[in-house]
C-alpha cells in the first residue's frame, strides 16, 4: 500500500537529507546527557551524520544515480517531480556536505572559547545543510522554498549564537530582517509564476511562461521580484548591505559556513531558476543580471579596500566573488555555468581555509579578526602566515592556485560569447582586489607583532586547514578532474 | 454585475447599521439617564474583587515570552493536523503513518525545551544575563525585564 | 462571484503596505510586522489562485508559508529579545554598532 504513494526512489534521494536530520535530532538529545566537558562528543557526532550522508550519496560524483542502476540516466525523480537528483544537484551535495564538515572542524575549540559549546550549534548547522540540500535538488516551488527558509532561518540563528555579544545580536537581527523580506519579495513573485502557469511544477512553469506574448507585464514583474529575492541571497548589490555586517558579527566559525554554504545554495537556487522557468525570458533578465553583476564587483572591490577588520573585508571581498560568478550567468554557455560551478567548489576551500585561519587568531581575549591582530604573524606562526598567504592568493585568483580556475573558465565564457568589456572589467577588479588581499600580508609578514600570543591551531582547525590546502593547490595544479566532473554536471542541466 | 450583485450585501449592510444604531443609543441612553455618583472604589479597576495592586503594566517574568515563543511554533503544527483529520478515513494506515513520523520530528524538540527546563517557571536563574535595568519604551506598552528577578509568576506580583 | 482580478488587486495593495511599512518604520516590532503582512497578502494571492484553478497546490503552498512565517516569527522575537537586552532600544536607527 505504501508504494502507491512512495518508491524506493524517494527514499534512496533523500537519503542524505533523512540521515543528516536524524543526526541533527541525535545530537540536540545526547547534548541533554553530556558533561560540559564531554562536548566535543557533539561535533564528533554531527560529523558522523555528515560522514553517512556522504557515504550514502555513493562514491564521488555520481554514485547515488549508480546505485539505481541508471547510470545512463540523466536524472531521478523522486516524490512525482517535486524532487529531482541530477549529476547538478549531486554536486552541490558534495559541496554542502564539505562546507558543514570542515565549519564543524573549525567550530569546536571556537565554541569553547567563547564558552557557548552547546549541541544546538550543530544540530541547527546540520539542519541548514538539509535545507541546502533541498535547495539544491527541488524542481518545485514548495519544496525550494521550504528548503531555501530551513537553510536560512538556521542561519539567522547561528549568526545571533553569541547571545551576550552585542555585535551577534545585531547582526543576526539586521540579517533576519532584511532576509525576511527579501524572501517575501521572492515568494510574491513565486506566487506571479503560480498564477502564469497553474502550476508548483518549474518545468510546467517554464513551458507556460515560454508561451506568454513578449513583454507581458505580468511577467516582467514576476522576473524582477524572483530576481531581487535572489540577488539578495547571493548578496549582489544593491541588495547587499546586510551582508558585511552579516560576516562581521556573526562567530568566527558561523562566518566561514555562511560564505560558503548558503552562498553556493542560493547559486544553485538562481541556476535553477534561470536556467528552467525563466529560461525563455533571458532577454528581460540578462541587462538585469549584467548591470547587478558590474555593481557588485565594483561595490564589491572597492569597499573592501578601506576595511580595517578582516572579516568585513572578506564579506564584501565575498560580493565581489559573486559578481564575478554572476558574469558566468551572463554569458550563459557550458563553460560560464562550469566556471560557476568549479568557482564555488573552489571557493569553499579557499574562504574556509582563510576563515579557519581567522578562527585560530581567536584567543582567549583577543577577537583577532581586525588587520592589526595580524600584524607579525609570520614570526609568531610562520605555518598560519603561509597558509593564509596561499588563501589570499588564491581568493584573488593567482595562476598556481586553485582560485585561478574557476576565473579563468569565467573569463574564458565572456569572451566566447563576446562580452569583451564585461571581461576587461572583471580582469581590472582581480587587480583591485590584489591590493585589498595585500593589505592583510604586508600585516602579517613586514610589521612587528603587537603581542606575542601564537595562533591555536587545534586538531580540529589543523585538519580544516590541511584539507583546505591540499584542495586548493591539487585543483590549483591538476584542475583536469574537476572540470571534467563540472563539464559532466553542466551538460546534464543544458540538455 | 447588474443582476443583484450588490444587492446581496444590503442585508448585511442593513445588520450593520441597526447594530450600530442599538450600540451607540444604549450608550447615550445610560449616558443621558443614569446617575453619576462617583466614589474610590467605583473607580477602582475591577480585578475579579480581589483589591487592584499596582500598574497594570507589570514587568512579566521573561520566560512568559519564551512559553509564548514556543507555543507559536506548535500552535502552527496542527494547521498540517487538520488537513489530515478531515481526510483520515481514506489515507487510512499510510496517513496515520506518515503523521507519526511528522510527529516523531516534532516530539524531539519538545524534549529538548522540557529538558532545558523552558516549561519551569518557578526556577529564578538570575546568574544568565548581566544585570541591566528595565526601561520602558515610548510607544511600546510591553516592558521586557531583563531577568526573571522579581515576581515570580504564582507568588502574587511584586507590591 | 468576486472576479479574481480584485483579489490579486487587493493582495498587490497589501504587499506594498507592508514593503512601505518595512522601509518607513522604525520600530523593530512594526518591521516584523510588516513583513508579516508581505506574507499574508502572498497567501491571499496563492488562494484566490488557487481557488481560481480549481486545485489545491496554491493552498497546501499557504500552509508551508504560514508555518515559516511562524517559524521566523519565533526565531525573529528571540533576536529582538536578546538585541533589547543588550541596547535597551528597539529603534534600528539606535541599533549601529557595525557600519552600514
Amino acid at each position: 500500500m505504501l508504494n502507491e504513494y512512495f518508491s524506493s526512489v524517494d527514499l534512496l534521494v533523500l537519503k542524505p537529507a533523512i540521515l543528516l536530520t536524524l543526526f541533527a535530532i541525535g545530537v540536540l538529545l545526547t547534548d541533554l546527557m553530556l558533561e560540559p566537558e564531554q562536548k566535543y562528543l557533539n561535533a564528533v557526532m554531527a560529523l558522523a551524520g555528515v560522514g553517512f550522508a556522504a557515504y550514502s550519496l555513493g562514491p564521488w560524483p555520481l554514485g547515488l544515480q549508480h546505485q539505481m542502476g541508471m547510470a545512463g540516466a540523466d536524472a531521478l525523480e523522486a516524490f512525482r517531480g517535486a524532487v529531482i537528483v541530477d549529476s547538478f544537484g549531486i554536486y552541490f551535495m558534495w559541496l554542502f556536505l564539505i562546507a558543514a564538515a570542515l565549519s564543524i572542524l573549525i567550530s569546536i575549540r571556537y565554541l569553547e572559547i567563547e564558552g557557548e559549546h552547546r549541541g544546538e550549534y550543530y544540530a541547527i548547522m546540520l539542519l541548514a545543510t538539509v535545507g541546502m540540500m533541498i535547495l539544491a535538488i527541488g524542481m518545485d516551488l514548495i519544496t525550494l522554498f521550504m528548503g531555501l527558509e530551513l537553510m536560512v532561518i538556521s542561519i539567522y540563528i547561528l549568526t545571533g549564537y553569541l547571545r551576550r555579544d552585542r555585535r551577534s545580536n545585531e547582526a543576526a537581527l539586521k540579517y533576519l530582517l532584511l532576509g525576511a523580506f527579501s524572501s517575501g519579495i521572492l515568494l510574491y513573485g513565486m506566487s506571479l509564476l503560480y498564477g502564469l502557469s497553474g502550476s508548483t511544477d518549474l518545468r510546467i512553469i517554464a513551458s507556460s511562461i515560454s508561451q506568454r506574448p513578449a513583454g507581458d507585464p505580468l511577467v516582467l514583474i514576476a522576473v524582477i521580484t524572483i530576481c531581487g529575492g535572489l540577488f539578495f541571497k547571493i548578496g549582489a548589490v544593491p541588495f547587499h548591505q546586510w551582508l558585511p555586517d552579516a560576516y562581521e558579527g556573526a562567530p568566527h566559525c558561523v562566518t566561514a559556513f555562511m560564505s560558503v554554504g548558503p552562498k553556493a545554495a542560493a547559486f544553485a537556487l538562481l541556476i535553477r531558476m534561470f536556467l528552467v522557468p525563466l529560461a525563455s525570458v533571458r532577454d528581460v533578465w540578462l541587462p538585469l543580471v549584467i548591470g547587478v553583476a558590474i555593481a557588485t564587483m565594483t561595490i564589491g572591490n572597492l569597499a573592501a579596500i578601506t576595511q580595517s577588520n578582516v572579516k568585513r573585508m572578506l564579506g564584501y571581498s565575498a560580493i565581489s566573488h559573486a559578481g564575478y560568478m554572476l558574469l558566468g550567468i551572463v554569458s550563459g554557455n557550458e563553460n560560464g555555468l562550469k566556471g560557476i560551478m568549479i568557482y564555488l567548489m573552489v571557493y569553499a576551500f579557499m574562504n574556509l581555509g582563510a576563515m579557519a585561519v581567522i578562527v585560530a587568531m581567536r584567543r582567549k581575549d583577543i577577537i583577532g579578526d581586525e588587520i592589526d591582530d595580524f600584524a607579525g604573524l609570520v614570526y609568531k606562526s610562520p605555518t598560519a602566515a603561509v597558509l593564509m598567504l596561499i588563501f589570499l592568493l588564491s581568493l584573488a585568483g593567482i595562476p598556481p592556485t586553485a582560485g585561478f580556475i574557476g576565473k579563468y573558465f569565467i573569463f574564458l565564457s565572456l569572451i566566447e560569447t563576446g562580452h569583451y568589456g564585461l571581461a576587461v572589467v572583471a580582469v581590472l577588479y582581480v587587480a583591485v582586489s590584489l591590493y585589498y588581499y595585500f593589505q592583510i600580508v604586508t600585516s602579517m609578514f613586514t610589521r612587528e607583532a603587537t603581542d606575542n600570543v601564537v595562533p591555536a591551531l587545534s586538531p580540529g582547525i589543523r585538519l580544516a586547514l590541511g584539507v583546505s590546502l591540499a584542495m586548493t593547490l591539487f585543483i590549483g595544479l591538476y584542475p583536469n578532474p574537476i572540470i571534467e566532473v563540472a563539464g559532466n554536471t553542466v551538460a546534464s542541466i543544458l540538455r | 454585475m447588474s443582476n443583484g450583485y450588490f444587492e446581496n450585501y444590503i442585508p448585511i449592510l442593513l445588520l450593520a447599521g441597526v447594530v450600530t444604531l442599538l450600540a451607540v443609543g444604549m450608550l447615550l441612553l445610560s449616558y443621558l439617564l443614569g446617575p453619576r455618583r462617583p466614589s474610590k472604589e467605583k473607580l477602582a479597576a475591577y480585578e475579579c474583587g480581589v483589591m487592584p495592586t499596582g500598574d497594570a503594566r507589570q514587568r512579566f517574568s521573561v520566560k512568559f515570552y519564551l512559553v509564548a515563543m514556543v507555543f507559536i511554533l506548535f500552535d502552527v503544527e496542527v494547521i498540517f493536523l487538520y488537513p489530515w483529520a478531515v481526510i483520515f478515513h481514506e489515507l487510512r494506515m499510510l496517513g496515520f503513518i506518515q503523521m507519526i513520523l511528522f510527529i516523531g520530528l516534532v516530539l524531539p524538540g519538545f524534549v529538548y525545551l522540557w529538558r532545558q527546563g523552558i516549561f519551569d517557571w518557578s526556577e529564578t536563574d538570575t546568574s544568565e544575563w548581566p544585570d541591566t535595568p528595565p526601561v520602558t519604551l515610548p510607544g511600546v506598552s510591553l516592558v521586557v525585564p531583563n531577568v526573571v528577578q522579581e515576581a515570580t509568576p504564582f507568588s502574587g506580583g511584586s507590591q | 462571484m468576486v472576479p479574481l482580478s480584485y483579489y490579486l488587486v487587493l493582495s498587490a495593495i497589501l504587499f506594498s503596505l507592508g514593503v512601505a511599512g518595512f522601509i518607513f518604520k522604525r520600530n523593530l516590532v512594526t518591521l516584523f510586522m510588516s513583513v508579516e503582512l508581505m506574507l499574508n497578502a502572498v497567501n491571499l494571492s496563492f488562494v484566490a489562485l488557487s481557488y481560481y484553478f480549481r486545485q489545491l497546490d496554491g493552498q497546501i503552498f499557504v500552509f508551508f508559508v504560514m508555518v515559516v512565517a511562524a517559524a521566523e516569527a519565533a526565531v525573529g522575537l528571540a533576536i529582538i529579545i536578546s538585541v533589547f537586552r543588550n541596547r535597551q532600544t528597539l529603534n534600528v536607527d539606535e541599533i549601529s554598532r557595525l557600519k552600514l
